[in-house]
Formats: structure tokens, sequence, C-alpha cells
């Protein structure tokens, strides 16, 4: 405790009386007349403005409590929507904040402002009266007897001194103790105005921030798709048509007609060769260019199959190349309808669903007719819870038949997916579930699934919404 | 093989010029490449092609603009030929197209097949003479949607059934197959339950499930 916070205490507490005491005025005034006004109707503005009366409180709370804490002790009022007085009435009644502050008055001109002001007037008089007891003794006393606070009298010097000293001591102990009190009111008042550390208000705001994520994520599946699609799906193809193309050359020219054609030509050339080599001025060389026709004839023949060779190992691994960016091709196709399926971007559940019975291999009847859209994060969270129990139906329930069902009434769109398969799903249990249901509660959807060893089960989505356009 | 005078719309550059090229080389005549749904229609209107290529996927929104441009221009001009090109195995795009006027001229693509390019050629050619081209990959999704509504029957219960269909009773099936009454009963309500009929009276479902033998 520092001395500086002896006289800031003091000024809180004493300014706190005095604003108890004008409340408790205010309010009996507009009680009183409210309640002889109200059998003229006028009165009832009135009592319904006195509900409003811990406004003014509350603020001058948070002013004084500044005297004595550095911590802020902010408000909890909202924006009002609009502008204007019906809608700033509309917010205040509303809100947990105004009757709170309610009620921080009601213990103000109730209890608070009395223990104050008796505090602050005891704490101060008590020592000075004593402190000033020489001074008294010696001047309104002429030096035989004055009567300390009223209580005791006082005849001698010593007595007088005595009672001087009680008084130091007395100030020191008033001084704490109005120090203390301010600390517990300042405690008291924080504790009705900003109870549980405003524990609604900081999850309106972590709900928020979960569905600006989601927001994100779905923004970015979008454009990974898009970029996929765009990009490396149009090139893919680009390269197989490439890769179609130089196989079909490659192929062309092992075909017999073809071959035989290239076969002529060699066999032109090489008569043209052997004619040139048969000049009986040109002189034999010692390489045997010129040796009989038989041989060259068969070197030609050799050099013309590994040709052909050649060329069919060319055609094998160009049809190999282009067999493989097929491959490529649909793998591609399958990844970026998993990361965002057009035909939900581009015709809405409905069709995306059909779309998702047709792929399970377990039949599974659809009857979901809802022509109408939703935002991108609803759809594709109903979508995935769909095609997620889809697979878990597949690979572990051992149904014979599935169903989707469902539809969108009074606000709510409802999936229901179910099974007549061994039941004993568990959303907690890893199975991708626990994830989804995460994304469709951050849409303010819920997820419940029922599913009784033996069977059968069903698994849920609500999810409150209303349609697009 | 006459000459095809072709319009193409294919925003990716690299895949316009990849099949402009491609078409070049079997004779046929690129008479305008356009980027986009607007320059499709204006394109056909100005050149009146023998045929119509399209993309599903083209700006400005990057959905379906080449269907719907392709479903409107076949409103505009029934007959016309049209191959629509597309990522999408899902049957949603291809019925789409397909229910366009009386269905013919029209061809629904992977664009996987354009690398096959004697299929791609081929496929053409079989849209521009009236035929309706459907991308095998397509066919085969469809064929599952319309799956046997008796496949998810057991061997037993085909045998029960077609017994039923025969107009027997339980009792004289349960004779036939040496079996128990019971047994044939359970066999039915479990053929009746595969076969998703609703739980009304006992013998319309009979009858109902017997339609659906004779059907398949």
């Amino acid at each position: 405790m520092r001395t500086a916070e002896v006289p800031r205490s003091g000024t809180y507490l004493l300014a706190n009386a005095v604003a108890g005491l004008l409340t408790l005025l205010v309010s009996v005034l507009l009680l009183a007349a409210g309640g002889v006004l109200a059998v003229v109707v006028v009165g009832l503005p009135l009592l319904a403005g006195l509900a409003l009366i811990g406004l003014p409180v509350a603020a001058i709370e948070r002013q004084l409590q500044r005297l004595i804490d550095a911590r802020p002790l902010p408000h909890r009022h909202r924006v009002p929507p609009e502008p204007g007085l019906a809608s700033w009435l509309r917010t205040r009644y509303t809100e947990p904040g105004t009757w709170r502050e309610l009620g921080f008055a009601a213990l103000l001109m109730t209890v608070l402002w009395p223990v104050d002001l008796l505090a602050v007037v005891l704490g101060v008089t008590v020592p000075l009266a004593l402190l000033a007891t020489p001074v008294l003794f010696g001047t309104l006393g002429d030096g035989e007897q004055v009567n300390v606070l009223k209580a005791y009298p006082v005849t001698s010097w010593s007595q007088a001194f005595l009672s001087f000293a009680a008084g130091v001591v007395a100030a020191v102990a008033c001084a704490f103790g109005l120090v203390l009190l301010a600390r517990m009111r300042a405690a008291v008042a924080r504790a009705v105005l900003l109870p549980r550390r405003d524990l609604d208000q900081t999850v309106v705001e972590l709900t928020r921030s979960r569905v600006r994520l989601v927001d994100a994520f779905e923004a970015e599946r979008s454009r990974i798709e898009r970029d996929l699609h765009d990009g490396a799906q149009q090139r893919l193809v680009a390269l197989t048509v490439i890769l179609g193309l130089a196989r079909l050359d490659a192929e062309a020219r092992l075909r017999p007609d073809a071959r035989l054609k290239a076969d002529g030509c060699r066999e032109a050339d090489a008569r043209m060769d052997d004619g040139g080599g048969s000049d009986a001025d040109v002189p034999v060389d010692a390489d045997g260019r010129l040796e009989p026709d038989g041989r060259l004839e068969a070197d030609g023949r050799l050099e013309a199959d590994d040709r052909i060779e050649a060329d069919r190992l060319l055609a094998e691994q160009l049809g190999r190349a282009h067999d493989e960016a097929g491959r490529a091709l649909v793998e591609l196709r399958e990844l970026i309808r998993g990361i965002h399926p057009a035909v939900l971007n581009d015709f809405g559940l409905e069709a995306a669903f059909a779309d998702l019975a047709d792929r399970c291999p377990v039949p599974v009847d659809v009857e979901f007719a809802v022509p109408q859209r939703f935002s991108a994060a609803i759809e594709s969270a109903a979508y995935f819870v769909v095609a997620e129990a889809l697979a878990n139906l597949a690979k572990h329930s051992g149904a014979a038949r599935g169903a989707i069902t469902g539809g969108y009434a009074a606000g709510t769109l409802t999936v229901e997916i179910g099974d007549d398969g061994c039941g004993g799903a568990d959303i907690e249990s890893g199975t991708g579930l626990l994830g989804l249901a995460d994304r469709v509660s951050v849409v303010g959807g819920r997820l419940s699934l029922s599913s009784p060893p033996g069977g059968p089960t069903r698994l849920i989505v609500e999810i409150p919404c209303r349609p697009f356009g | 093989m006459p000459t095809l005078r072709v319009v193409l719309a294919e925003d990716s550059v690299l895949l316009r010029d990849g099949l402009a090229g491609l078409l070049a080389r079997f004779g046929h005549e690129v008479v305008a490449a356009v980027g986009d749904g607007d320059g499709l229609r204006e394109a056909v209107a100005e050149h009146e092609p023998d045929v119509v290529v399209t993309d599903v996927r083209m700006p400005p929104g990057f959905r379906d603009e080449g269907l719907r441009t392709a479903l409107e221009l076949r409103r505009r001009r029934p007959g016309l030929p049209v191959l629509v090109l597309s990522q999408y195995v899902e049957t949603r795009y291809a019925t789409e197209l397909l229910n366009a006027g009386d269905g013919t001229h029209l061809g629904y693509l992977l664009k996987d097949r354009i690398g096959h390019v004697t299929e791609f050629v081929d496929a053409l050619n079989r849209v521009v003479d009236g035929g309706t081209v459907v991308d095998p990959e397509v066919v085969r999704q469809m064929l599952r949607r319309h799956r046997d509504p008796l496949a998810a029957l057991t061997a037993r219960e085909r045998e029960v059934l077609a017994l039923v269909a025969e107009g027997r009773s339980n009792l004289a099936i349960a004779t036939e197959l040496t079996v128990a009454e019971a047994s044939v009963a359970k066999h039915i309500r479990n053929i009746l339950q595969k076969l998703g009929l609703p739980q009304t009276e006992e013998t319309h479902r009979r009858v109902l499930a017997v339609l659906t033998f004779l059907r398949s």
C-alpha cells in the first residue's frame, strides 16, 4: 500500500456514498412518480426508465474505479444495430449488461453507500478528534477538561497527549481500513459488472473466428481445385494429345504398307549407291564397298530391320508414356473431385448426393428432394458428411443397402444416412466423423449418430439455415 | 472422310492449340477457336460450322458455362452437332446435355478421350453423322445408377422369387425346394425388404416383387 492510495480510497468511497445516496433519491422519486402516474399511463415509461438507472450508476463507477484500480473496467454494452432511440432501447433492454448494472445500482443504494459513508466519516473523524485533543484541551478546554469524541473526558495534559498518541495509531489503522474497504468495494463492483470474465462474449468471438476459419478453408479448397483443374489437368490433357499423335505416327511407320514403302525407298537408294559403285573407272577400295550385289542388299535389309526394331521400341515406349499419362489424368480427376466436387457447385446437394450414391459399391436409395441452394459452407458440410458416411457404410457396416433421405423444412436442412448393417459405429472412434461433426457445428448444425451393436445405423445432420436467393 | 468445319471453344490456350492441331492433322478445318461462352455463340452465328466442340467449364464463372451455351445453341438450332468435352464423370452433366432436343448429333466425352486421337476423331464424325456419343466411363457410371434391383438377392432368394412368380404358394415352394415353410416365409420377407417394397398389404407387395422380377 502506498500513501497516495489513502486519499484516493477516501475519495472513491465518499464519491460512491454520494452517488449511492443520489441514486436512492432519484429511484425513490421515479418510483413514486411512476407509481402515481401509472394510472394515467405516463407513469409506465418512468417505471420502465427506472430499469435503466444502472447505466449512469455503472458509468460513474467505471470512472471512479480509475482512482484506485489501474485495470480497466470495460462496459459490456452492445452497439445498437441501427441508429435511433428505438433500436438503442431494444438493445439495452435485451442485453444482460443492462440488468447486471441495474443489480449493481440496487446493491449500491441499499447496502454499499451507507457502509461507504460510515467508513469515511468514522475513518476521518475518529483519528482527527484524537489528534486534536491536546489543541482542544489547551484552547476550548482551558487546560481543565475536554470531552474527546463526546465519549470520554480528558482532564490532564498527560491524558491529552495519550489521546494524541492514540490518534496517530488510529489514523494509521483507519488509513489501512479505508484502503482495504475501497479495494473490497471495487472488487464487488467488478464482480457484479464483469461476471465470469464475460464468457458469452468470448464464446461469440470464438464461434465467429471458427466460422471465418471454415470459410477460409472452403475458399482455399475451391482455389486448389480451380488451380489443378485449369492448370495441371489441362496440361496433362495436352500432353496426352501430343503423345497420342506421336504414337499414331510411330504406329503408322510400323504398318506393313508404310514399311514396304520405306523399304522400297531404301532399296532404291541402295541401287543408286550400287549403280554408282559399279562404274569401272572408280577404283575398288579396301573397305570392299563394291562387293557383289547380294551382300550389299543383305546389309541394307539388316539395317532396315534394325530401324524397324527401333521404331517398334519407340512406338512401345510412346504407348507406355501415353497410357501412363492417361492414368495420371484419371487419378488427378478423382483427386480434384475429392477436394471439391464440381457437381455440388453447379447443381447442388440433390445431384451431388445422387452422384455419391452412384459411386457407392453398396446400393443406396436416394430420397432427398431439395431443389434449393445453400451457402457453400453449408452445402459442403452436408456433402462431406454424406460422403464420409457412405465410405464408412461401404467399408465397415456390412450393409446390403443404404438410404439417403431428408429435406428442407421450417428453416432446417435435414439429411439422414441409414443402412441395414451391423451397427456399432462410434463418432469418436476416429472414423473421420468427429471432424465432420465439428464442421457441422461451425455452421450451427448438429450431427447425431445412432448405431447400436447389431444395427441399424442412422446418421442425421440437421443444419438450421436459409436457402439462397 | 469429308473436311469438317469446326468451331472450337476451350479456354486453355495449350489445349485449344493441341485440339486445333489434332483436327488439322485429320484434315478438318477449325474455322474459329474461342475461349468463352459469348465467343462461342458469336462464332457459331458467324461461321455456321458443321460441328461445335466445347469445354464444359469456361470463363467467366468457370462453372458449366460451356454446357449451358451448348444447350442454348441446340435450342436455337436443333440438330446442330455438338461435342462437349468435360473433366466430369458425374452423370448429371451428360444427362443435361442428352436431354437437349431429340438427343441426336450430341456427344459427351471426357477430356481423357482426346488423347486417344483416333477414338476422338471417330466420335466427332459419329456426332456429325447424327449419332449420340457418350464417354464409356460416363456410361459405366450411368449404368451403376440403374442397377439391377435383383442384384442384392441371394441365389436361393432368386429361386424363391422365381417360384413366387410362377404363382405358387409358400407351401408349394417349400415342398419344391425341400425346406420348411417358415424359411420360405423368411426368404420372402428378405426379398421384399431388399426390393425396398413398402410394408403395406402382404399380397400387394408379393405382386410388386413378381413384377420387379419379370421386368428385370
